[in-house]
């Protein structure tokens, strides 16, 4: 059994009792990375370089017996959004394909103050817009399941990295479904942390109130390591709360008595795949057979969440993404052709606008132009009140559901999607059966709560199908530990795709 | 006093930097004059990712000038995003606060000091806060893309205040302008300088012209660019004389044309319509979600108010009531600023004269300031070294005719007041020698005497003059009464 198959936990307890060293794993990651990613386009970049040179000064600290972050020598892939100093960050887009950030994201920080090993940026759908990383101005990714399939998104790079075991750990992020979703359709574990767990100062802005960074891994336990070092407030961040960030990875094995499982019912309504289904429903007898009670509950507002998150995150992208106007950085339309076009077509338009409009319109792909019209249109004069303002109010009524819901039930399970992984461009014609992936998912952020995708089974093509939970705001250790129970009473998260 | 056959009707959006060492969203340095770009950072350059973080300073300075602007605080206030696209906005969004700002509904009153207009209450409909935008220089009219930006000033904290259209002429204008500056110096919230630009004054102008069915407004105009006190008062009253023209030309009225904004030129003294910046009239404001509203306690405010300390046209009337100066002497000081009035204060505390200190800081003190080109601070002379001076005066030991000339020696050489009295030989002559002195010149006069006994009082003068010839340092208004005195005895 080769190094790489073993949980980053595993990993790291071979680190610490130098039995490996970092360097050697970095390696075996890196040749596992030659070997399959071409197969699956996971990385934007591969940082082999640079990471080797951390690994060597890791491996070099601990000869030396200095102190140790807590990832010492594991390595990590980082979604390509969350800037690093010196280090090309381009969101998957072409406006920031050669944008290098002069500072450090805080959760980049935390990683390096952790000694872990970055091994490079995983590809993802443009700006973070997309649920299948098709999106990506720079090439797909791949599912590691069936290579004919999407990996899911826009989190694709980071879930399709961990399944074919090209890093034993990653960062996503998620704004209605972005790290659940894709663990779902890859087959590992992805926590969306509550909104204000985990500083976004670095993220680079999707939808403000919305976006999070999440760990992904194989396991709930390498979940639960990774999260503890993401987690906390940060004073870079308004929106990020000062509470106490529990030691994640020693609770993660305590398991939970009298667990109190909330069940959905439009969760199985119509267009679920009856494996799904089956599966989900699966995975809640597992819990009965555990101790848990489960019990039915109404959230009449779920229905609204896709319309209201399709409002409210193009409004606040529509705004996020004005920065990219080719004045400052990243992508600008080219000078001559601006003029040139202004010739032609004897516009009174001035060249500032002509350049605004050309540099934008080449930068950004067509989704990313889509939600940037659809938010503009619906904070524009005469529509904020029925589009943009009776989209915060209905968030506001599914955020009273949750509270309800977790008046009766610590933890409410389901499925993460509606369908496993779906073929390749099947979707791309068609957006608003794209958006409809997300449609269990997103709740959990309008409400800003806290969920969790696990697998949980296979179709009979051998799709991974995935297991959501979801907790009260701040109860990841609860989510974790719920989800851990899972893991030790089944072997879901050990299959692994057949690849190369 | 207005006899134009119209009347102007004047609101004021004023914005004012407050005065922090840091930015209102970030920690880069707020100083003016650094070489461009030398004062950001991700957050203030609008790169992606970087998060803003409110200043709590400038929240504060802003409520401790709305509180001073009587405006109410209200409890819950949060940040909106204006978007727009303007190169030196780097973010494509200005924060600021739309629905709820931090402050509304107060007044500052305005008089004249030259009787132009009636006094009058200007009513504040909000102060909010908001961040500045970078500068642009461009040469737009050659079409060329040398364009610079310099964003050292993005991300300044701004307060924005807007009054009310409740002024009637530029002289009102220039005079509420006035205030409110010195109303923020006394608060010590702003640097206030005009020229650059921590001061900025925009004016909403349109004309209320009496006809027979009532009263026609004029489209309303928006004028920017005024950089001084005086560009306002001209700026603005250029403004009325073209609006009337042009409707005497076009007839157009109020909502029969957009607002315009009209740059004010003060090299030709005129305004000219400017070039519609690369924006639309919407702009989209919403809440902006990488802010967390802002909350502010009872305590908060009543802890703010505390540190305002007494303001112009408080100071303005206990100088007047416990003083007792006139209206123009409080005025002349209090307008000065508070250094002054604190000089003032110690000046008269000392003295134990008030009239006398108000005489001497309004006169001889600011002559010297405005002469010399300083402020107060930096003033020589101590008011407990000043007091001295006046004592003199008081006691007789110092005739005032000559204490100008003592003041000017004080100033160049540090000495105190009696030490000069005694260089210059200009002390108080004796009583007894006087009256010996007045004796000898009314003997040795006596065609003097004559016309005096025969009505014709002023033939005195001539004693005067002799006297002074005697010695310099009589006090003629002695002589005068000594020797009508000793005539009358006779
Ligand atoms: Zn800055």
């Amino acid at each position: 059994m080769s190094i790489i198959n073993k949980t980053a936990t595993e990993q790291l307890a071979l680190l610490q009792s130098r039995e490996i060293t970092s360097v050697a794993l970095t390696q075996a990651y890196l040749d596992r990375i030659n070997q399959v990613d071409p197969a699956v386009g996971a990385f934007l970049r591969v940082e082999s370089d640079t990471a080797l040179t951390q690994a060597a000064e890791v491996d070099r600290k601990r000869e030396a017996g200095e102190s140790l972050g807590k990832l010492a020598g594991l390595p990590i892939a980082i979604k390509d959004i969350l800037c690093t100093q010196n280090t090309p960050t381009t969101c998957g887009s072409k406006m920031l394909e050669n944008f290098v950030p002069p500072y450090n994201a805080t959760v980049v920080e935390k990683l390096f103050s952790a000694d872990a090993v970055i091994l490079g940026r995983t590809n993802m759908d443009e700006f973070a817009m997309g649920s299948s990383t098709e999106n990506s101005a720079y090439h797909p990714t791949q599912n590691p399941w069936d290579t004919s399939r999407i990996p899911g998104g826009s989190s694709g790079g980071a879930a399709a990295c961990i399944a074919a075991d090209m890093a034993p750990l990653s960062i996503g992020t998620d704004t209605g479904g972005s790290i659940r979703q894709p663990a779902a359709l890859c087959g590992c574990v992805g926590l969306k942390p509550t909104y204000g767990r985990v500083s976004r100062y670095g993220l680079i802005a999707f939808a403000s109130s919305l976006d999070q960074i999440g760990p992904l891994a194989r396991t709930v336990e390498d979940t639960a390591l990774l999260m503890e070092v993401l987690a906390g407030h940060d004073s870079l961040d308004s929106t990020s709360v000062d509470t106490p960030v529990p030691p994640y990875s020693e609770t993660v094995h305590q398991p939970l008595q009298n667990l109190r499982l909330g069940v959905v019912e439009q969760h199985f309504g119509k267009g679920i795949d009856p494996e799904i289904e089956g599966a989900v429903k699966q995975a809640i007898a597992t819990y009965q057979s555990l101790g848990a009670t489960i019990k039915n509950l109404e959230m009449p507002h779920a229905d609204y969440g896709i319309a209201t998150y399709y409002i409210i995150a193009p409004c606040e992208a529509s705004s996020n993404l004005a920065r990219y106007d080719g004045a400052h950085y990243g992508y600008r339309a080219d000078q001559a052709e601006v003029a040139a076009e202004l010739a032609e077509d004897g516009s009174d338009e001035g060249p500032l606008v002509r350049m605004y409009r050309k540099t934008r319109s080449e930068g950004f792909g067509s989704e990313v132009q889509r939600r940037i019209m659809l938010g503009t249109y619906a904070l524009s004069e005469g529509y904020y009140d029925a589009f943009y303002l009776k989209a915060l109010k209905v968030r506001r009524l599914i955020r009273q559901d949750y509270d309800n819901a977790f008046e009766q039930v610590d933890l409410i399970i389901g499925p993460v999607t509606a369908n496993p992984a779906f073929v390749k461009g099947e979707k791309t014609s068609d957006p608003m059966t794209m958006y409809l992936e997300d449609l269990y998912t997103v709740t959990a952020n309008l409400a800003g709560v806290a969920g969790i995708s696990l697998p949980c089974g296979l179709t009979k093509n051998g799709l991974p199908i995935g297991l959501q939970l979801q907790a009260a705001a701040f109860q990841e250790e609860k989510l974790l530990r719920a989800a851990q129970m899972f893991q030790h009473a089944t072997d879901f998260h050990l299959r692994r795709p057949e690849l190369l | 006093m207005n006899e134009t056959p119209y009347e102007i009707v004047i609101g004021l959006e004023v914005h004012v930097q407050l005065k922090t060492n840091t930015k209102l969203f970030c920690r880069c340095s707020t100083k003016f004059g650094n070489p461009p770009n030398t004062q950001t950072c991700p957050v203030c350059l609008g790169l992606p990712g970087a998060l803003p973080v409110m200043n709590k300073k400038a929240y504060f300075l802003g409520m401790k000038t709305a509180l001073a602007l009587n405006c109410s605080i209200p409890k819950f206030t949060k940040w909106d995003r204006k978007n727009y696209f303007y190169p030196d906005l780097p973010k494509g969004y200005q924060t600021s606060q739309f629905d709820l700002p931090m402050s509304e509904e107060g007044y500052l009153d305005i008089k004249s000091t030259n009787d132009e207009f009636e006094p009058r209450r200007v009513r504040i409909i909000r102060a909010h806060l908001e961040e500045d935008a970078g500068k642009s220089i461009h040469d737009e009219a050659a079409g060329k893309g040398d364009s610079r930006i310099d964003l050292n000033r993005t991300g300044t904290p701004l307060l924005e205040i807007v009054s009310y259209p409740d002024m009637r002429n530029a002289a009102e204008a220039k005079t509420y302008m006035q205030e409110l500056r010195l109303l923020l110096t006394y608060l010590d919230v702003s640097d206030c300088n005009m020229q650059e630009g921590s001061l900025r004054c925009d004016a909403n102008v349109n004309l209320h012209i009496p006809a027979d069915n009532g009263v026609i407004a004029t489209p309303i105009v928006e004028i920017k660019n005024m950089n001084s006190f005086r560009s306002v008062e001209r700026g603005i009253a250029y403004e009325a004389k073209r609006q009337y023209n042009v409707w005497q030309e076009t007839g157009k009225v109020l909502g029969e044309l957009p607002k315009q904004t009209r740059g004010w030129d003060d090299s030709a003294q005129v305004t000219r319509a400017q070039r519609e910046k690369e924006e639309s009239a919407d702009y989209r404001y919403f809440p902006c979600p990488d802010l967390v509203p802002v909350i502010v306690t009872d305590q908060q405010i009543e802890e703010v108010g505390r540190d305002i300390g007494e303001l112009p046209a408080a100071l303005r009337e206990r100088l007047e009531t416990e003083f007792g100066l006139t209206t123009y002497t409080s005025d002349v000081i209090v307008n000065q600023g508070r250094g002054l009035v604190d000089y003032f204060l110690e000046l008269a505390e000392a003295s134990g004269d008030n009239k006398l200190a108000g005489n001497w800081v309004q006169g001889e003190v600011l002559r010297i300031l405005n002469e010399q080109e300083i402020s107060i601070d930096t003033f020589k002379l101590s008011a407990a070294q000043l007091a001295e001076m006046l004592k003199l005066i008081q006691s007789g030991d110092l005739d005032s005719s000559k204490a100008k000339d003592v003041l000017a020696v004080m100033l160049d050489s540090g000495k105190s007041a009696a030490e000069i009295v005694k260089e210059l030989g200009i002390e108080k002559v004796d009583e007894g020698d006087l009256e010996d002195l007045c004796k000898m010149l009314v003997e040795r006069n006596p065609r003097v005497v004559d016309d005096v006994r025969g009505g014709n009082e002023k033939a005195v003068g001539a004693l005067i003059g002799q006297a002074k010839k005697e010695n310099p340092n009589v006090n003629p208004g002695q002589v005068r009464q000594i020797c009508l005195n000793i005539i009358n005895d006779i």
